[in-house]
């Protein structure tokens, strides 16, 4: 957990007149899940950008450890839809094996859309294939730019588990970016809250107390925060069983923030993606 | 057959035969405007070159490419929007080479012969400018195939996959200049996106991979340039035109046949 993947130091990124990012500081270290929030225009994509070395920032640096090897998936993918392309095709692009491909997609649950075209799968399918792109590299690092954008609420719950299970199986950080602090909370280890500068940093819990968040997301926000609160207090392995977190404590079940009644609604998953088995390991835990 | 005959119909096949799968990246990446600007800027190149007394397929040659990498990197600073760009040097080209055509006044140019095509110009030495070219364009295209398809999909994720993004597109655009400029003595400045896009086009609904896309192009394509020729030498129409009406009437065939599959499997 010790050693830095990658290192930022005081980025800012000046566009004419604008300043979108101001003296960012950021580290990622292997094994970890940082998740960048923030409002519209607080500069996520723009320091994700600057950490994949798309654009160069106006200041500070980037310290990348040597020969890190990152699998990036883009917060949209639009294939023309006159380029005829399979699901199969598109991730020989990143890797020549067919192999490999059927591994990856293997590991995202979305074995059966080898031979589909792009264009005609999901929004949670394609998300899911996207990541399977980035597994192909073999990433040390994972930088995930919204993952779960046009994915439905089960799903989206689906989809933060199962990139919880491939830090833990690949041992890689991951750096994420997302509008809402409660759906990872559970699979996020650091948080950074970002308005243009950073706000305020830390563990979720810590942050989702903290004034200045509370400011840039408002009361009403923090008050739905809670209803999820206890929903994702505690970490699932791989097999979907609940894990004591690090202190060895159990899961914390305490409701008393919330006020009101605790939505289950969101674990009841859907089959819609084909995850059968992991859907039947958590609908076997019951939470009230 | 007489000799023009080989040497038109073997121009006109090579011209296909890349046409294909270049055509392909044409319509996938909506650069139809863009091959249209570089069509405009090889009469530019005509004119300089009967002006500067230097070969005129050199000329031509040079012009594309120079203004190929104009727009690469007008583009990369917008200041306008990319269509407004391209109209601008695609009608700027092609008025200036007509004004510079007019004012070379001792030389004696059939115009028309460079805005649709003649297919009777094509001379041996032509026929060999256009097999080199197009070599070199079928090797490059080969050997980064799968590269070029990768920034078609996601340039950022092919950049973050280490791929060199900016040289790839400069190839690309550099390519399609290539090809613009030597057909332009078959097809004709006015007509030459017409055979980019269309055999790419027809091709689109019976095809589930690129490669698919690109085989057939060529084969929609030659087959165009071989219709055209022939409807050409029967009715004595202008080569470019035939050749163009051949490839829309492909594509409306295919269209239907389309069309019937579909309701066949309904």
């Amino acid at each position: 957990m010790s050693e830095y993947l990658l290192q930022a130091k005081q980025i800012s990124m000046v566009y004419g007149q604008q300043t979108v990012l101001q003296a960012v500081d950021l580290t990622i270290r292997a094994g970890e899940i940082v998740t960048l929030i923030g409002p519209n225009g607080a500069g996520k994509t723009t320091l994700v950008k600057a950490v994949l070395g798309l654009i160069e920032p106006s200041l500070g640096q980037i310290i990348r450890q040597p020969g890190l090897r990152i699998g990036y998936m883009p917060q949209r993918l639009h294939v023309d839809p006159s380029l005829p392309i399979t699901v199969g095709r598109f991730l020989r692009l990143a890797h020549p094996s067919k192999a490999a491909i059927k591994e990856a997609l293997a590991e995202v649950g979305t074995s059966h859309l080898l031979n589909n075209p792009l264009q005609s799968i999901s929004g949670g399918e394609l998300q899911r294939v996207l990541l399977a792109r980035a597994l192909l590299r073999d990433p040390q690092l994972l930088v995930l730019d919204e993952p779960v954008q046009g994915v439905d609420i089960a799903g989206q719950t689906e989809l933060y588990q199962l990139i919880e299970t491939l830090r833990e199986r690949h041992q890689c950080g991951v750096l994420m970016v997302s509008h809402d602090l409660h759906l990872v909370m559970a699979q996020t280890d650091t948080v950074i809250c970002l308005n243009q500068h950073v706000c305020c940093h830390g563990h979720p819990e810590h942050v989702s107390t903290d004034p200045a968040y509370l400011a840039l997301f408002g009361e009403k926000y923090s008050q739905a925060l809670a209803v999820y609160h206890h929903d994702h207090d505690h970490e699932h392995d791989i097999h979907g069983d609940v894990i004591p977190d690090e202190s060895g404590n159990s899961p914390n079940h305490d409701h008393s923030q919330c006020g009101h009644n605790h939505h289950h609604g969101s674990h009841q998953h859907s089959n819609k993606h084909n995850e059968q088995k992991q859907d039947e390991q958590k609908g076997g835990q019951g939470h009230a | 057959m007489p000799d023009f005959l080989w040497l038109g119909l073997s121009a006109g096949l090579i011209i296909a035969a890349i046409a294909g799968p270049l055509g392909s990246f044409v319509v996938w990446q909506r650069l139809a405007y863009f091959g249209d600007t570089l069509a405009h800027s090889a009469l530019l190149g005509v004119a300089l070159s009967l002006w500067l007394s230097i070969n005129i397929q050199l000329g031509i040659i040079i012009c594309c490419l120079g203004l190929a990498v104009l727009l690469v990197v007008l583009q990369r600073k917008p200041q306008l929007a990319s269509d407004s760009l391209l109209g601008i040097l695609s009608h700027g080209s092609l008025a200036l080479g007509l004004v510079t055509i007019a004012l070379i006044d001792d030389v004696r140019l059939d115009l028309n012969a460079y805005l649709f095509g003649d297919l009777l110009a094509v001379s041996q030495q032509d026929l060999y400018w256009i097999g080199g070219v197009a070599l070199a364009l079928a090797l490059t295209l080969w050997r980064n195939w799968n590269s070029l398809l990768a920034i078609t999909v996601h340039p950022e994720l092919a950049q973050v996959e280490g791929l060199p993004v900016e040289r790839l597109r400069l190839t690309l655009m550099l390519m399609i200049a290539l090809l613009v400029a030597i057909a332009m003595k078959i097809i004709g400045v006015l007509l030459i996106t017409a055979l980019l896009i269309i055999p790419a086009a027809a091709s689109r609904k019976f095809v589930t991979s690129p490669e698919q896309m690109a085989a057939t192009a060529i084969a929609i394509g030659c087959g165009s340039v071989a219709g055209g020729l022939g409807l050409s030498l029967s009715l004595d129409t202008p080569a470019g035109p035939s050749i163009v009406v051949f490839a829309i009437g492909l594509f409306l065939v295919a269209g239907l046949a389309n069309t019937a599959l579909s309701s066949v499997k309904k």
